[in-house]
C-alpha cells in the first residue's frame, strides 16, 4: 500500500527511467537510443548499486489500467525468462494505491528459492519502501529546500582568471555560490578536474568567459541543498559542462548538468574522467563508430583523453597507432593499449603510421593537435579515412582539401551531444570504469589554490594521465 | 454504455498480424476507411498517450489517444478525443491471441460508450461492421496465403 494518489504514483512508475531516483537498489540508469521512457519496446541500461549491469525492455504500459509489464534482456543473474508487472489500483477508502508487483522466471535447480528471495525483498519490497519514500521526500524538497550542513547564503572561493593570458593570471578569489533556485542544486566540491581547454580558455583562444571569471569545465562533490527532485543532500555527484567554473569550493547548478555517481567511482576518479571519459566515449562510439580492425591513431596518447582513447579503441579490437613526447610516455600508452607508440617532437608521424598498418594508413584520427601536425595527418589518413578534430595544442586548425583521400572531417563538441544523451553517454563511461576497460590514472594532485602550478605544467608537457584539484 | 464487440479469424501468425496493427499510426495501411494518419507533435506510435489525428474516406476527421499498448498481450487500448459520430467516453481495444490449432490469429476488436439511445443500433452496426469488420475483411485479404 502506498500512501498516496494513484495518478502520483503512476506519473513516476510510468516512466521506465525513473527508478534509479526511487530505488534503493538501482544506481545510473539511461535509456537506450535516447528512445522516450513511455514508448512501448523502449530499453532502459542500468547499473545496481553492487556493480551488477542489466537491461530490461518494456513490453506493455496502460495508462487506462495502470499496468506496465517488462522483461529482462540482460543481466548477470541466472534467471531466465524473466518478466516481471506492476500494477496499481485505486483504493477509493482514504485515496491510496495498491501496488501490486509480480514476475515469473526460470531458475537453475537448487537456487530458486534464493532468487525469490532476491527478487521479492531486495527488489520488490526495497522498491516498495523507496518509491513510498521518495514520493514524501519529493513533496518536501519542492516546498522547503533542504539544507544539511551550509547556512543560506554561502561564502565560496575559487581560482579565477584575471584576464586572459599565462598561468600568473589564475588568482584565488571569493565566488558566489547562490540559493539554488528551482531546478538546481548546491554542492560541495570534493575534487575538480583540469583539463587542456582550461588552457585554451584561460588564454583566450576559446572565448568562453570574460575575465574576470572562474575557469573549469567539471568537478565532483555532495549536494547540500537541493531544489530539484532526484537528487537530496548528502547525494555524491558530478558534472562536466558548460558554462566554465568548476574551480571552486562551492557552486550552483540546474540538475540537468549532474550525474549521480555509484558506489564505485570515487570522487576523485570522477572529477578526472568525467569530461575527458564522456568525449573518449562520444569520439570512439559517436562521431565515429570504432570496429575491430580498424587502425586508430591517438595524438598525446599519453595525455589525458588519450589513454582513455588508447585503453577503450583496444578494448573495442581496433588497432592502436600514437604519437607521444617521450619515451617514457610511449611506455605509459603501451600499457595503455597503444599498439605502436610514435615518439615524436616535431610532429613526423605519417610515414610510421602507413608502415605500422601496412601501407593503410589510419582509418580515423584523434587529432588533438590541430595546426601544425595538419599535413602530417593529412598523409597518415586512410583511403575514405575520418580525421576528427577535437583539440587545438598547435594552433586553431585550417579548412583542408580532403578529396585526395575521399576523406570525411569531423569536429565534434561534446556539449553537442551531452545535451541530448548525458546520462546515456556518462552510464557507458560508469560502465567502462566498472569492467575495467577504462582505468582512471590521478598522477598530479593540486591543492586548489596552485591551479597556476597545475597549467604549467601540463602546457610544458610534465604530465601525464590526468590532474585533479582538490579544494 | 453500449458495447460493441467482433472477433475474426486471420489466416497468418499471431505475430505477423502484430507486427501490422501494432502502429498506431498505421491506420491507412490496413484499413479500407482511413486515407490519411499522423500522430501529433511528432511522438513515436508507440509512445503511451500520443495522439492520431486521422481522416476517413468520406471526409470526417477522428483523433484518438493511445492508452495502453502490450507487446506482450498483443493488444492496444485508445479513446476518442474527437469524432464526428457523436459518441462520448468511447474507449476501444484491439486484441490478438494466437490459434494454435493452424498457427492463426484470433482478432477482437470491441468498443464501450456512451450516445443518444435512439442512435445505438445504428452506431453499433457502423462501428461494428463499418468499421471493425471492414478492417478485418482488410487483414485477411493482405494475409491471405
Amino acid at each position: 500500500m502506498i500512501d498516496a494518489p494513484i495518478e502520483e504514483v503512476w506519473a513516476v512508475l510510468r516512466d521506465f527511467n525513473s527508478h534509479s531516483a526511487w530505488h534503493p537498489a538501482v544506481g545510473p540508469s539511461t535509456m537506450e537510443n535516447g528512445e522516450p521512457p513511455d514508448q512501448v519496446g523502449c530499453v532502459r541500461d542500468f547499473i545496481l548499486k553492487d556493480g551488477s549491469h542489466i537491461r530490461e525492455q518494456l513490453l506493455a504500459l496502460s495508462d487506462r489500467d495502470y499496468v506496465s509489464t517488462y522483461c529482462i534482456l540482460e543481466a548477470s543473474l541466472p534467471m531466465r525468462n524473466y518478466v516481471a508487472t506492476v500494477q496499481l489500483k485505486r483504493v477509493t477508502d482514504g485515496d491510496r494505491t495498491f501496488w501490486h508487483w509480480e514476475s515469473t522466471f526460470d531458475a537453475p535447480r537448487g537456487r530458486e528459492r534464493e532468487l525469490e528471495e532476491l527478487v521479492g525483498g531486495g527488489v520488490y519490497e526495497a522498491g516498495f519502501t523507496g518509491l513510498a519514500a521518495y514520493l514524501r521526500r519529493d513533496g518536501r524538497a519542492l516546498s522547503h529546500p533542504h539544507a544539511v550542513d551550509a547556512p543560506r547564503a554561502v561564502d565560496s572561493e575559487g581560482i579565477v582568471a584575471t584576464s586572459f593570458g599565462g598561468p600568473d593570471v589564475l588568482q584565488r578569489r571569493r565566488v558566489d555560490a547562490p540559493a539554488p533556485k528551482s531546478g538546481e542544486v548546491r554542492l560541495r566540491q570534493t575534487a575538480v578536474g583540469v583539463n587542456y581547454i582550461d588552457v585554451y580558455i584561460r588564454t583566450g583562444l576559446y572565448r568562453m568567459v570574460e575575465p574576470p571569471a572562474a575557469i573549469g569545465m567539471e568537478a565532483a562533490g555532495v549536494v547540500v541543498e537541493s531544489n530539484a527532485p532526484g537528487f537530496r543532500p548528502g547525494d555524491r555527484v558530478a558534472y562536466a559542462c558548460t558554462p566554465p567554473g568548476a574551480y571552486v569550493t562551492m557552486r550552483t547548478l540546474p540538475a540537468t548538468q549532474l550525474v549521480g555517481l555509484p558506489d564505485y567511482v570515487s570522487d576523485e576518479t570522477a572529477a578526472a574522467l568525467m569530461l575527458k571519459g564522456m568525449t573518449a566515449e562520444c569520439l570512439l562510439h559517436r562521431t565515429h563508430r570504432v570496429k575491430p580492425g580498424d587502425v586508430v591513431l591517438v595524438h598525446a596518447a599519453a595525455g589525458g583523453v588519450g589513454l582513455l582513447l588508447c585503453q577503450w579503441a583496444s578494448a573495442l579490437g581496433a588497432r592502436v597507432v600514437g604519437t607521444v613526447s617521450s619515451e617514457a610516455k610511449a611506455e605509459l600508452a603501451r600499457a595503455a593499449g597503444c599498439e605502436h607508440p610514435i615518439v615524436t617532437r616535431s610532429y613526423a608521424f605519417a610515414e610510421k603510421t602507413k608502415q605500422l598498418s601496412g601501407g593503410r594508413g589510419a582509418d580515423v584520427i584523434y587529432d588533438g593537435l590541430g595546426h601544425q601536425a595538419a599535413q602530417e595527418n593529412l598523409a597518415a589518413l586512410a583511403m575514405r579515412g575520418h580525421w576528427v578534430s577535437h583539440g587545438h595544442a598547435t594552433g586553431i586548425l585550417e579548412p583542408v582539401n580532403l578529396s585526395g583521400k575521399s576523406g570525411t572531417f569531423s569536429q565534434p563538441v561534446l556539449f553537442h551531444y551531452t545535451a541530448e544523451f548525458l546520462r546515456q553517454i556518462a552510464g557507458h563511461v560508469f560502465a567502462a570504469l566498472r569492467d575495467g576497460i577504462l582505468k582512471a590514472d590521478v598522477r598530479h594532485r593540486y591543492p586548489l589554490g596552485a591551479a597556476g602550478d597545475a597549467h604549467r605544467d601540463l602546457e610544458a608537457r610534465r604530465t601525464t594521465g590526468q590532474i585533479v584539484l582538490l579544494p | 454504455m453500449i458495447k460493441v464487440y467482433t472477433s475474426s479469424v486471420i489466416d497468418a501468425p499471431a505475430e505477423a498480424v502484430w507486427a501490422r496493427v501494432r502502429d498506431f499510426n498505421g491506420l491507412p495501411q490496413w484499413t479500407p476507411f482511413v486515407v490519411e494518419s499522423r500522430i501529433e507533435e511528432r511522438q513515436p506510435p508507440d509512445r503511451i498517450g500520443c495522439v492520431r489525428n486521422f481522416r476517413l474516406r468520406d471526409g470526417g476527421v477522428i483523433r484518438e489517444r493511445l492508452l495502453a499498448l502490450s507487446d506482450y498481450d498483443y493488444q492496444c487500448s485508445y479513446s476518442i478525443l474527437e469524432s464526428p459520430m457523436g459518441v462520448e467516453n468511447y474507449v476501444a481495444t484491439l486484441k490478438l491471441t494466437p490459434i494454435t490449432d493452424g498457427n492463426r490469429t484470433f482478432a477482437e476488436w470491441w468498443a464501450e460508450f456512451d450516445c443518444a439511445p435512439e442512435r445505438e443500433a445504428a452506431l453499433a452496426e457502423q462501428i461494428g461492421h463499418g468499421v471493425f469488420q471492414a478492417a478485418f475483411d482488410s487483414l485477411k485479404k493482405a494475409f491471405a496465403r
